[in-house]
């Protein structure tokens, strides 16, 4: 039974870790724009291909402080409560890995195409 | 950086304890001397470490971290011994809030001990580098960078600096700069001198996965390891945990903001809400008592609800 669930839980987490949003522009003809929430401890999805220009806000729902730091050095947010957002508009295309600079084992990607 | 496993975890929690933990360091248990004040020899005396003080946090797991910061301050000065000095080892400010690093000094003001010696967490340090930190602290360090050492009745203290290099490594991390000094620094001494270590982030390798260990941790401890006794503090896990290797022993110190979950027993650390009757018996403050002649020191954590 326990192995069951554990199994059941791994796939929903598989789910969880890779999205990628279709290119097409929204409707009203504005910038696309895509969601990260910052929860237990992570980044979901934990990787994320998106159109470039996308816009990416992302929310900490942690009691924890968190920042949404470039490791590059392109972006780098405050340290955001809960229920704060950092936003940030990838224009080139490329491979953008960023971490939580108070808990660095927080880490993950995000592919502009 | 070895990992640590569900058994060896376990062996872990084997030392943890609530309350007032009474700790026999290398077999001896020398902590009744501190109720017996009255017999202290000249060279005996005592110090306080507190921790993890997040001044600025507002959240669920305590609605008021000043104030519970102020209860911890009012147990050191009803202490029977005073103190000779108190550690405070790091995460003084939640994030660096405006205004933190001012009202931890004020309310640090109110303390009955002749100094308070800091070191930072990664609080104090990851929006600014430690600009803001060592501005503030640095001064009487080595070379203005927060790590220093200093004698106090043939005890030999030593602060570590382990949450500069933090990002990098995803552990805590000194540096070869400082642990060629720390090397340096132990060097002149004797074996026979006691040893304190005071850090944030635990040394040893706690629990990795939450970024609960030093990744150059080893090489310090390395330096350690020749003397007859070591007691290393830190805090960052905002719970009381020991471990014993050798002569050195290692304890991690309560918090007076919040308490963290144990290790694993979470999806991650950070604030953990209790009911309100529960939080003050998982804050707290240590006292460590030295007494002349015998060299492991007595530990005692306390809690604010006791």
């Amino acid at each position: 039974m326990r192995k069951r669930i554990r199994a059941a839980a791994a796939c929903a987490a598989l789910l969880v870790l890779s999205t990628t949003l279709p290119a097409a522009r929204t409707s009203d003809g504005a910038a696309p724009e895509a969601q990260i929430g910052i929860e237990h401890f992570a980044f979901r999805p934990e990787t994320l291909t998106v159109p470039a220009g996308t816009r990416i806000t992302w929310v900490n729902r942690d009691e924890e402080l968190h920042t949404v730091t470039s490791s590059a050095g392109a972006f780098a947010s405050a340290g955001l409560e809960k229920g704060e957002t950092f936003a940030y508009t990838f224009a080139a295309p490329g491979a953008y890995a960023y971490f939580c600079a108070l808990h660095p084992y927080m880490k993950s990607t995000i592919t502009v195409k | 950086m070895a990992d640590i496993d569900r058994r060896g975890f376990l062996e872990c929690m084997a030392w943890v304890g609530t309350g007032i933990v009474w700790t026999a360091a290398g077999g001896v248990l020398s902590s009744r001397t501190l109720a017996h004040a009255g017999e202290a020899s000249a060279g005996d005396f005592s110090f306080v470490q507190i921790s993890d003080t997040h001044v600025g946090f507002k959240g669920e797991a305590n609605p008021d971290a000043t104030a519970t910061l102020r209860e911890a301050i009012a147990k050191i000065n009803a202490l029977p011994t005073p103190p000779a000095f108190v550690l405070h080892t790091g995460d003084l400010t939640h994030g660096q809030k405006p205004g933190a690093f001012d009202s931890v000094a004020e309310i640090l003001k109110s303390v009955r001990a002749e100094r308070v010696f800091y070191i930072p967490g990664e609080h104090d340090v990851f929006l600014d580098g430690g600009k803001e930190y060592l501005g503030r602290y640095g001064a009487g360090t080595v070379d203005g960078r927060g790590w220093q050492s200093f004698d106090y009745r043939g005890v030999h203290f030593v602060g570590l600096v382990n949450v500069l290099s933090y990002k990098a490594s995803g552990l805590g991390g000194l540096g070869e700069e400082q642990l060629e000094w720390l090397e340096k620094d132990v060097q002149r001494l004797p074996s026979s001198a006691p040893l304190v270590v005071f850090t944030h982030v635990p040394l040893w390798a706690l629990y990795p996965k939450w970024g609960w260990a030093t990744a150059d941790g080893e090489r310090a401890i390395g330096y350690l390891k020749r003397f007859g006794s070591v007691t290393v503090l830190n805090g960052h896990i905002h719970q009381a945990m020991q471990k014993v290797e050798g002569t050195v022993t290692f304890h991690a110190a309560m918090s007076t903001a919040f308490p963290q979950p144990a290790p694993g027993t979470a999806p991650g650390p950070g604030p953990m809400k209790v009911p309100e009757d529960r939080l003050r018996g998982l804050l707290g403050l240590r006292e460590v008592g030295f007494v002349e002649g015998r060299s492991p020191l007595a530990v005692v954590d306390r809690t604010l609800a006791s």
